[in-house]
């Protein structure tokens, strides 16, 4: 019996080593395949990138490597002094990622605890037609954006994304979720020692969804950082585009660029996740179901 | 009730008596001005870029391009309805839809379930599985394309198993290929939600039911799943949003224009927004909205018969 179940555990650890390696894999092969010179870019992959060009298929020899037979920091050396292009797009991406995440987050824990505190049919029902709104897709949600950014005047402007996104009702559905787990007799009891509402919120209430808030930060964040639907439509000019959208331009020529800058495009939501891996598993976990 | 009785019912709302009690109600009204505080900010935003542009995106649905504006009621959806482009784009956003989803929620209660197990490095698989996430679609599209491509990764791999060349990208396979970009990048969020899903469950209920004799396959069917119930309507609303976003994937391996196979809806309305043609778009708006709401409620009604004896 005890064999048996040590040779099951075996086999389970066997499949989620599996797992963890395909999903591992393209991460740690983007990031290992950013340190090799271009040369050894171009031997390696230029079969799959040229066929981008001449219409025939060449017979190349793809060959797909974890260690680089000579590190380099030369491709990062390339994006980062010598060619300002890409970091103006990293820079477009800050402008654009960091408003919403602020905004967004700083007026959804009003909203939430205004959700939080005052319960009645009507707030009822708008707290529903934001969570139909939160489950909108882009192809739904942009028209209207489009309209707007044209009356406004703000189409083509960083405005035009950072605006609806500032508004957008996810954050508040999730935070909402969270308040309403704070005991309260804990807001009462501030209330009865003559505390205003703004006391509560911003001593008691807040301080108890500091986990929830840094778990929605790294998860707005981490949608608006990969955004890619919001600038093809709301931004013409192609100097505006963030690096998200702008990393599939690159000419064939520069692919070993495009390995080093993606890793460079990805250390923020990296980092991000190994400090607060904890908070964001919470986070995700406590959204539970849509009801209630 | 006579008729004159249901007339002063329905067509004299007392509405300046409520009023009345309204203003007589100090507590009632300061609550309510004080949530609008709030809740103002939100709600102006949201009414002046979402709600107020959608009525109007519902205007010019049902109204012709001209000047003046004439309704011509349906007029607008009926020409979708016959747009070749459109056709593809829905039937391949739907394909894509209803083979990912169902997917993503399987494997995801299947890495779920894999982790309860009592393994060594437990945490870090969970992280492993969740790193994906927040790796930006357009750092590892390059190794994608290595991988995927007709010359790549796969192909030679496959060889040696004596297959012949497929084109990964350009083929009836492209739907194969987005399909696991989709639950490579999803899968770990999912089971994060159905993770906690199974840590809810009583213990007491399991230990009985292991006492009691019943395998674990019964296990999971009548006891795991049913209270896994809502958690399996969330996962499955959530993963349907995100895979209307399997454009980012698409666009960013294949661009504008891509295999007929993988052309999807938002493809269609980046075309549809360089033509500014807004009466195509808002019908087309309004159509994805409309089947949006109309899924999300078959989904509620589904979960609300299985799994309602044990909500709460």
């Amino acid at each position: 019996m005890r064999k048996k179940r040590y040779v099951s555990r075996s086999i389970v650890f066997v499949i989620c080593a599996i797992f963890a390696i395909a999903f591992l894999l393209p991460t740690v092969l983007t990031i290992t395949n950013s340190f090799m010179t271009e040369s050894e870019i171009n031997a390696n992959y230029g079969a799959v990138f040229n066929d981008k060009q001449s219409s025939s298929f060449q017979s190349g020899q793809v060959n797909l490597k974890f260690i680089p037979d000579k590190v380099t920091m030369s491709q990062y050396v390339n994006g980062l002094i010598r060619s300002p292009d890409y970091l103006i797009k990293f820079w477009n991406s800050v402008l654009l990622t960091l408003p919403i995440v602020i905004f967004q987050v700083g007026i959804a824990s009003l909203a939430a605890y205004g959700f939080t505190r005052w319960r009645g049919k009507i707030r009822g029902f708008i707290f529903f037609f934001y969570v139909i709104l939160m489950l909108m897709p882009y192809q739904v949600t942009l028209v209207p954006n489009y309209l707007v950014s044209k009356w406004l005047n703000i189409y083509d402007t960083r405005w035009a994304i950072i605006l609806p996104g500032a508004f957008a009702p996810f954050s508040v559905f999730l935070l909402t979720k969270f308040m309403r787990r704070i005991p309260y007799s804990l807001i009462e009891a501030a209330k009865m020692e003559g505390a205003g509402e703004w006391y509560i919120f911003t001593r008691i209430c807040l301080p108890q969804c500091r986990a929830a808030l840094y778990s929605i930060v790294i998860l707005v964040f981490i949608d608006y950082w990969n955004m890619v639907e919001q600038p093809l439509i709301l931004l013409n000019d192609p100097e505006k585009q963030p690096l998200s959208v702008f990393l599939s331009t690159i000419n064939t020529g520069e692919i070993g660029l495009a390995f080093a800058m993606g890793t460079v495009y990805m250390i923020p939501c990296l980092l991000l996740f190994l400090h607060g891996e904890e908070y964001l598993v919470e986070g995700i976990a406590h959204q539970g179901s849509v009801k209630g | 009730m006579t008729k004159t009785n249901l007339k002063e019912k329905f067509h004299k709302p007392d509405v300046r008596g409520r009023l009345a009690a309204w203003k007589a109600q100090p507590a009632k009204r300061q609550d309510f001005l004080r949530s609008l505080c709030f809740l103002g900010p939100s709600l102006l935003g949201v009414i002046i870029f979402f709600v107020v542009p959608f009525l109007v995106v519902v205007y010019y649905s049902v109204t012709d391009g001209s000047s003046d504006a004439n309704f011509v009621f349906l007029d607008n959806f009926i020409n979708l309805f016959h747009n070749g482009a459109f056709h593809i784009a829905a039937k391949n956003t739907l394909k894509f839809s209803f083979t990912a989803v169902p997917l993503a929620v399987i494997l995801a209660i299947v890495l779920a379930l894999l982790l309860e197990a009592r393994i060594p490095m437990k945490s870090q698989f969970r992280t492993f599985f969740l790193s994906p996430l927040v790796v930006p679609v357009a750092s590892v599209v390059l190794i994608w394309q290595v991988i995927f491509s007709y010359n790549g990764t796969l192909n030679q791999f496959l060889a040696v198993f004596g297959a012949d060349k497929i084109d990964w990208l350009k083929s009836d396979y492209c739907m194969l290929v987005v399909t696991v970009l989709f639950l490579w990048k999803n899968l770990g969020y999912n089971m994060i939600l159905f993770m906690s899903g199974l840590a809810n469950i009583p213990r007491e209920l399991l230990e009985v039911a292991n006492v009691e004799g019943a395998s674990p396959v019964y296990c999971f069917f009548a006891i795991k799943m049913r209270y896994l119930s809502p958690t399996v309507l969330f996962v499955t609303i959530l993963s349907l949003i995100q895979s209307f976003k399997i454009f980012r994937e698409v666009y960013l391996l294949t661009g504008s224009y891509p295999y007929d196979g993988l052309y999807m809806l938002q493809h269609f309305m980046n075309n549809t927004f360089n033509s500014l043609d807004y009466q195509k778009l808002s019908a087309a708006a309004v159509v994805i909205a409309l089947f949006m709401v109309a899924l999300i409620a078959i989904l509620f009604a589904v979960e609300d018969r299985f799994g309602k004896d044990v909500e709460g």
